[in-house]
C-alpha cells in the first residue's frame, strides 16, 4: 500500500516535470521565433544582413581575427594573475590595523577610489600614451624616466591590471570582512599572531567565499582586453576586426570578434552558475 | 535543466551563420565609364559652363601648400591651381576667363546643383562617392610619405626594403594603412590608431619608428605638428589613391574635363606640374 502511493506520487511528479518542460520549450519557441520573425521581416534587415552578417566577409576575416584572439587570451591570463595579487595586497593593507602602515593604507584607499572611479578606457588611454610621454625628452635625448616601458601591450595590460585590481581588492575586502570576528579571536586565543591569523585562518576562508564574484570580474576583464586596441596594438583581435571593417565598410568582422569573446565568456558564465548552485546546496 | 540553459545560447551561435547565409544578395559591380570624348568635341564657346564664356573653378578655404600658394588660387601657383589653369587652357579658356569660388569639402559632394563647373580639392575618387557626384579622370595619384624623427635610424632609410624591420604607425581606414602592408610589409605589424592625432603622438613619443601618411599630411606634420620629424621619402600606394576634379552628377562637362586631363597627361605637362609643385616642394626622395 505504502509503495503504491509512493509510485503514484513519483508518476505525478514526473508528469508535472514533463509538462513544465513542454511549456518552457513552447514558450521559448514563441518568444525567440517571434523576435527572429520581427527582425527578419523588418525592412532594414536586408541592409543589416549585408553589412553585419555577410557570410563571405565572415569566412574571409575569421582566420585573422582568431589568430589575434590568441594575444587577447595571453594578455587576459597575465593580467588576471596580476589582478589577483594586486587586489589581495591592497585588500590586506586596508584590513590590517597596525598603525605603522597608515600611509600605505592611505595610498590603498586613494588607489581604489581613483582607479575604480575612472572609466577603464580612459585609464588605458592615459597610461598608454602618458607613460611614454614621461619617458620622452623634448629634444629626443634621455630623461630620468627613460627606463619606463613604452610597449603598448605592456602599458595596456598594466592599465587593465590597475583598474581591475581596484575592483578586486574591494571584493577581497568584502570577503575578509565577512569572516566572523570570532575566527580571529579564536586564532589569537590559541597563540597565533595577528599575521598568522590572517594568513592561516581569515584569508583562506575569505578567498573561498569570494570565488564567484571574482570570476564575475574576470568575465568583464576578458572582454575589456579589447580596450588595449586604442593603443594601436598590432594583432589584437578587436583591432584586426576594426581594420577589416573600415577597409570594406562592412561590420561583419566585428561580429566575428564578438563570437570569439563569447566562446570564452559564456563557458565562464556557466561555470559561475554551477559553482554558485553547488555552494547554495552545501 | 542546466543542459537546456547551455543549449539555447549555443544553438543561437550555431544559427548565426545560417541566418547570414540565407539569400545573400550579389553586389552588381559598378563600372567606371571610360572617356571616349576628345578635346575637339569640347570647343570653349559651346561648353555649357555655369556662366557662358567663363570657367568657374572651386576649392576649399584655406587653400594651402603645396596645392596653392599664399592662399590665392588665382595666381596659378601650387599644384592644383596649376592643374586647373592647364585644364582651362586645354578647353580653350584664357586665364582671365577662369573664376575661382570657395567650396567647402563637406558641401562639395552634396547632391544637387553646384555653384562651380569643377572643384579641385584633393578629393579621392571612390565608387561610393561617384554615386553622388561626377569625377573627372584622375589628375594625381597621392603618394604615401614615410615620416620619422630626425636622427632616428628610420630617418636614414633610402629604400622601402630598409624599413622591413621598422615599427610603423598608421591611422585606421586610411590608404596609408593599406599601403604599409602592401608596399613595405614590415616584419612587425604596424600599430593602427583611431585618430591622426594618436599617430602623431606615437611618433613624437617614439612608440613607433615611423609613420605613413599621404604626402600633403606629411607636409603639414613635419612643418607644424612635429617639427623634429622629417619626411624620409615617398612611395606609391599599390592600387593608388586617385584624386579627380569633382563635378555635378551628370555634368555635361565631365567628359571634356577628363579629355583635357588625359591630354595633359599624354603631353607630359601634368608630370611637369607635379614635379614642380609636389615632388620638389616636399623634397622627399622617391623610395622603391
Amino acid at each position: 500500500m505504502e509503495t503504491d502511493r509512493r509510485a503514484e506520487r513519483e508518476v505525478a511528479r514526473r508528469r508535472k516535470a514533463r509538462r513544465g518542460q513542454t511549456i518552457a520549450a513552447v514558450s521559448t519557441l514563441v518568444v525567440l521565433g517571434g523576435l527572429a520573425a520581427l527582425t527578419l521581416a523588418s525592412p532594414g534587415w536586408t541592409v543589416l544582413r549585408e553589412s553585419f552578417f555577410s557570410s563571405d566577409v565572415f569566412v574571409e576575416s575569421f582566420p585573422d581575427i582568431l589568430e589575434g584572439f590568441w594575444l587577447d587570451i595571453r594578455v587576459f591570463l597575465v593580467v588576471e594573475v596580476a589582478v589577483l595579487i594586486l587586489g589581495l595586497a591592497v585588500a590586506l593593507v586596508r584590513t590590517v590595523e597596525a598603525p605603522a602602515i597608515f600611509p600605505l593604507r592611505l595610498i590603498a584607499i586613494l588607489y581604489t577610489d581613483v582607479f575604480r572611479g575612472i572609466p577603464t578606457i580612459l585609464l588605458v588611454y592615459l597610461i598608454g600614451f602618458g607613460v611614454p610621454a614621461l619617458a620622452t625628452a623634448e629634444d629626443g635625448g634621455a630623461t630620468p624616466l627613460s627606463w619606463l616601458p613604452t610597449n603598448e601591450v605592456l602599458l595596456g595590460g598594466a592599465a587593465l591590471a590597475l583598474s581591475y585590481g581596484a575592483y578586486v581588492s574591494e571584493v577581497y575586502r568584502a570577503g575578509i570582512n565577512s569572516v566572523h570576528r570570532g575566527q580571529r579571536d579564536a586564532a589569537l586565543a590559541i597563540g597565533l599572531s595577528e599575521q598568522q591569523a590572517l594568513r592561516h585562518v581569515i584569508v583562506p576562508q575569505a578567498v573561498r567565499r569570494v570565488g564567484p564574484p571574482l570570476l564575475n570580474d574576470f568575465i568583464a576583464l576578458q572582454k575589456d582586453v579589447a580596450l588595449i586596441s586604442i593603443l594601436g596594438v598590432a594583432g589584437e583581435a578587436f583591432r584586426i576586426a576594426q581594420i577589416q571593417a573600415s577597409s570594406d565598410f562592412n561590420y561583419t568582422p566585428l561580429i566575428a570578434a564578438a563570437l570569439l569573446y563569447l566562446t570564452i565568456t559564456i563557458p565562464m558564465a556557466r561555470l559561475l552558475d554551477r559553482w554558485e548552485r553547488g555552494r547554495a546546496v552545501s | 535543466m542546466s543542459t537546456h540553459r547551455i543549449a539555447v545560447p549555443l544553438c543561437l551561435l550555431a544559427c548565426l551563420p545560417t541566418i547570414a547565409a540565407c539569400g545573400e544578395k550579389e553586389e552588381a559591380d559598378s563600372e567606371t565609364s571610360s572617356t571616349n570624348t576628345s578635346l575637339e568635341d569640347c570647343p570653349a564657346d559651346q561648353l555649357e559652363t555655369l556662366s557662358p564664356g567663363q570657367l568657374t573653378v572651386a576649392t576649399d578655404e584655406p587653400a594651402f601648400p603645396p596645392y596653392f600658394v599664399d592662399e590665392d588660387p588665382t595666381n596659378g601657383e601650387g599644384f592644383e591651381s596649376a592643374v586647373a589653369y592647364a585644364i582651362a587652357e586645354q578647353l580653350g579658356f584664357a586665364e582671365a576667363d577662369v573664376k575661382w569660388v570657395v567650396e567647402p569639402f563637406n558641401s562639395s559632394y552634396a547632391p544637387g546643383p553646384k555653384d562651380f563647373d569643377f572643384d579641385v580639392n584633393q578629393i579621392s575618387i571612390t565608387p561610393k562617392r561617384a554615386e553622388q557626384v561626377d569625377f573627372s579622370a584622375p589628375y594625381y595619384t597621392a603618394k604615401q610619405a614615410i615620416v620619422a624623427l630626425r636622427g632616428s635610424e628610420a630617418s636614414r632609410g633610402s629604400s622601402l626594403a630598409d624599413f622591413a624591420e621598422a615599427r610603423f604607425g598608421v591611422q585606421i581606414g586610411t590608404t596609408s594603412q593599406e599601403a604599409v602592408e602592401a608596399a613595405i610589409a614590415p616584419s612587425e605589424e604596424p600599430r593602427v590608431y583611431d585618430t591622426s592625432n594618436d599617430v602623431v603622438t606615437a611618433l613624437k613619443q617614439e612608440q613607433v619608428d615611423a609613420v605613413v601618411v599621404d604626402v600633403p599630411s606629411a607636409f603639414f606634420l613635419t612643418a607644424v605638428q612635429v617639427p623634429e620629424a622629417t619626411t624620409v621619402g615617398q612611395f606609391s600606394a599599390p592600387g593608388g589613391d586617385e584624386w579627380g576634379a569633382l563635378l555635378e552628377e551628370g555634368s555635361p562637362l565631365t567628359d571634356c574635363v577628363s579629355a583635357a586631363i588625359e591630354e595633359l597627361r599624354s603631353s607630359g605637362e601634368l608630370a611637369e606640374i607635379e614635379q614642380r609643385w609636389i615632388a620638389e616642394k616636399t623634397k622627399a626622395p622617391v623610395l622603391e
